[in-house]
């Protein structure tokens, strides 16, 4: 079960704006297990989707340090041809607009047959056509032989997030990345969506990095959770604990954040302040820090580190420890581990 | 599918219509007619008038027109007033000769446009890209009498490498492979200078495309399905960059016209463009109009060619 799968070590991906270098993912250090669902939360900006492209080697001119093992192989300074055999096959991406993903002028069924042709030398044209054909079958679209001579612009957004999945799934990846797979989409449609991400999940044993920023989407989907903000890694844990018990300051604003139903608010919840911009943001100290400034300055580490609070539930800085929100007294913050 | 071709085809049948009118009218709009100027002064005012009557010229112009059109739909472009030939007569070997110099400058242009555009957009911002960029700014900035006069004069007259006026070599019987060389050799030089002039839009436009399209999300698609550099750009930038190029075939043809006219007169090459050139200085109407009906009817066609290649390309222009 716990079998690793994936160990980011380190890492740092940086793009260069004008002559300096700004690193858009800082120090991230993961693993993921074989059939676990890891969740990436954060708010736009806040490096996750830097972070899948980095393990997917898909930046184009950015430097990267750090080390990327997946199945105990660095994939971080790989050269190009040994990642395209990897790429595709063993670990694949699900992107988040289905409306740009696909290739314009080219029929549905041959780029889904595009990365079985890559990967799957010695399969004949008709196997290959009929693999298509049980993809599109698999993932839910009607008439697939129909479908299969379609054009994307001739699709809906969710029958073309379908095929995006379709060609992720392809060669029954054991990495699987899915970059907001439905932020673009419907709530019925994401729903079977993911639970057909889930299902695949069962069938093929992947394990699944899900970016998203959608809470509910990580408490119905993931196994763990990381929580990242500005390039960091400021909290992870399972799911139960990091719902049930969220410690840094960001974490516990997120979930403040999400609106409740049943206490019928008046107001909705908001962090103030804005995710910092790549080249404005701060190096040193708590990179949360400007945006809870009713907190004093001093509970702040010089250079916060994730610390470990329970086994497998990591926190970054000591700040979470004197954090409350305005709205509430000093008292009423004291809750979970201090 | 077939249904667009038609439908732009209906299309083109009033363009047609409208363009023969305009034209019509314009050459009414022309101080004097066949039966003045050339006339001896000596002749009966009364007789010529007679003459006008007889000739139908009196008649209001949409009679005249239809007269007209009825001649034209029979092939019968009148009859030139200069050369005392019929106009078809005249304007078919002209129209052969254009028609080579035009298939030899498309070729010339693509063969230029296409690996200039491919290298510029697919590295660019290198010294190669800024190289080719600078080519095309030079063109873009370089008239084309001025260009077609330096090429004529370094490697006609200077180096002698080709020959200076002219389709063919006289005294060569049409048919045998010296009299194809010779009108081989006479195109070269007037095609390469309109080429090397017209080719920078299209380097520049298919640049731009690829520069465009390898940003596209698809192409990321590509890239993590395991592709290789060379197969993301073969198959899916290239393609899409080279379509909407296709494309412009038919507006390319439009604007050789143009161009045409510039080349053929400093090349002395005996092709539609010289014949317009002549008959405008001669006063020669009938041609004239003939001339200009023909090279409105090859731009309407042009653009008909464009809408149809760019269906058949890009599936998202059919009409269902």
């Amino acid at each position: 079960m716990s079998e690793k799968l994936l160990e980011i070590k380190n890492l740092k991906t940086s793009f260069r704006i004008k002559d300096d270098y700004y690193a858009a993912v800082d120090d991230v250090t993961l693993t993921l297990n074989k059939n676990e669902v890891l969740g990436i939360v954060g708010e736009s900006g806040s490096g996750k989707s830097a972070l899948a492209f980095s393990v997917m080697g898909l930046h184009n001119r950015a430097k990267i340090e750090g080390n990327i093992l997946f199945k105990d192989q660095d994939i971080a300074n790989i050269s190009p041809a040994k990642l395209n055999k990897l790429r595709g096959d063993d670990m694949a991406m699900i992107f988040q607009d289905p409306l740009t993903a696909l290739n314009p002028l080219m029929i549905v069924g041959d780029q889904i047959s595009e990365t079985l042709l890559l990967h799957k030398k010695n399969m004949s044209q008709k196997q290959r056509k009929d693999r298509v054909i049980s993809l599109l079958d698999q993932v839910g679209i009607p008439y697939p032989e129909h479908v299969y001579n379609q054009f994307p612009h001739e699709l809906s957004g969710g029958m073309r997030q379908r095929v995006i999945i379709a060609i992720a799934i392809a060669n029954q990846p054991e990495l699987l990345i899915a970059d907001e797979p439905t932020t673009a989409l419907d709530v019925t449609i994401q729903a079977q969506i993911l639970d057909l991400i889930k299902d695949l999940k069962d069938d093929m044993n992947t394990g699944i990095i899900l970016i998203t920023h959608d809470l509910g989407v990580v408490a119905e989907m993931a196994d763990r959770v990381a929580v990242m903000y500005a390039g960091q890694i400021v909290e992870i844990a399972d799911v139960h604990t990091l719902f049930e018990n969220p410690l840094h300051p960001y974490t516990r604003s997120l979930l403040n954040s999400v609106p409740n139903t049943q206490e019928g608010q008046d107001k909705l919840h908001v962090i103030q302040g804005i995710v910092p911009s790549l080249s404005k943001l701060p190096r040193e100290g708590c990179r949360f820090a400007a945006r809870m400034p009713w907190i004093d300055e001093s509970v702040h580490e010089e250079n916060p580190v994730l610390h470990e609070i329970k086994p497998g539930h990591f926190v970054r800085c000591t700040c979470h420890k004197h954090f409350y929100f305005p709205d509430e007294s000093k008292e009423d913050s004291n809750h979970g581990v201090s | 599918m077939w249904k667009f071709i038609v439908r732009r085809l209906v299309i083109t049948f009033p363009q047609i219509i409208l363009l023969s009118v305009l034209v019509f009218i314009m050459a009414q709009m022309m101080p004097g007619d066949a039966l003045s100027g050339m006339i001896d002064p000596n002749i009966d005012p009364a007789a010529i008038e007679k003459q006008r009557e007889n000739l139908g010229l009196n008649d209001p112009w949409h009679e005249r027109y239809v007269d007209w059109v009825g001649g034209l739909l029979q092939g019968d472009l009148g009859e030139s007033f200069r050369f005392k030939m019929e106009v078809t007569e005249l304007v078919e070997q002209r129209l052969i000769n254009s028609f080579w110099l035009g298939v030899a400058t498309l070729f010339f242009t693509y063969l230029i446009a296409i690996p200039l555009g491919i290298i510029s957009g697919r590295w660019n911002d290198t010294w190669g890209d800024q190289l080719i960029t600078g080519y095309t700014y030079i063109g873009f900035a370089t008239p084309l009498f001025i260009f077609a006069l330096v090429m004529l004069w370094v490697f006609g007259f200077q180096l002698q490498w080709f020959p200076t006026g002219g389709s063919v070599e006289p005294g060569l019987t049409p048919g045998s492979f010296d009299y194809v060389w010779s009108k081989f050799q006479h195109l070269l030089l007037p095609a390469l200078s309109l080429a090397l002039i017209a080719t920078v839009n299209t380097v520049q436009y298919l640049r731009s495309e690829i520069v465009d399209t390898k940003q596209k999300d698809f192409i990321i698609t590509a890239r993590a399905k395991g592709a290789s550099e060379s197969r993301v750009y073969n198959r899916h930038i290239f393609r899409n960059s080279l379509l909407p190029i296709a494309a412009f075939f038919g507006f390319e043809i439009t604007g050789l016209i143009g161009g045409t006219v510039f080349v053929e007169q400093i090349f002395g090459y005996p092709g539609m463009g010289l014949l317009f050139m002549e008959s405008i200085l001669l006063r020669d109407y009938t041609v004239v109009i003939a001339v200009v009906l023909l090279f409105g009817i090859a731009s309407i066609l042009g653009a008909l060619i464009s809408d149809i290649i760019l269906s058949l390309v890009d599936p998202r222009i059919r009409i269902k």
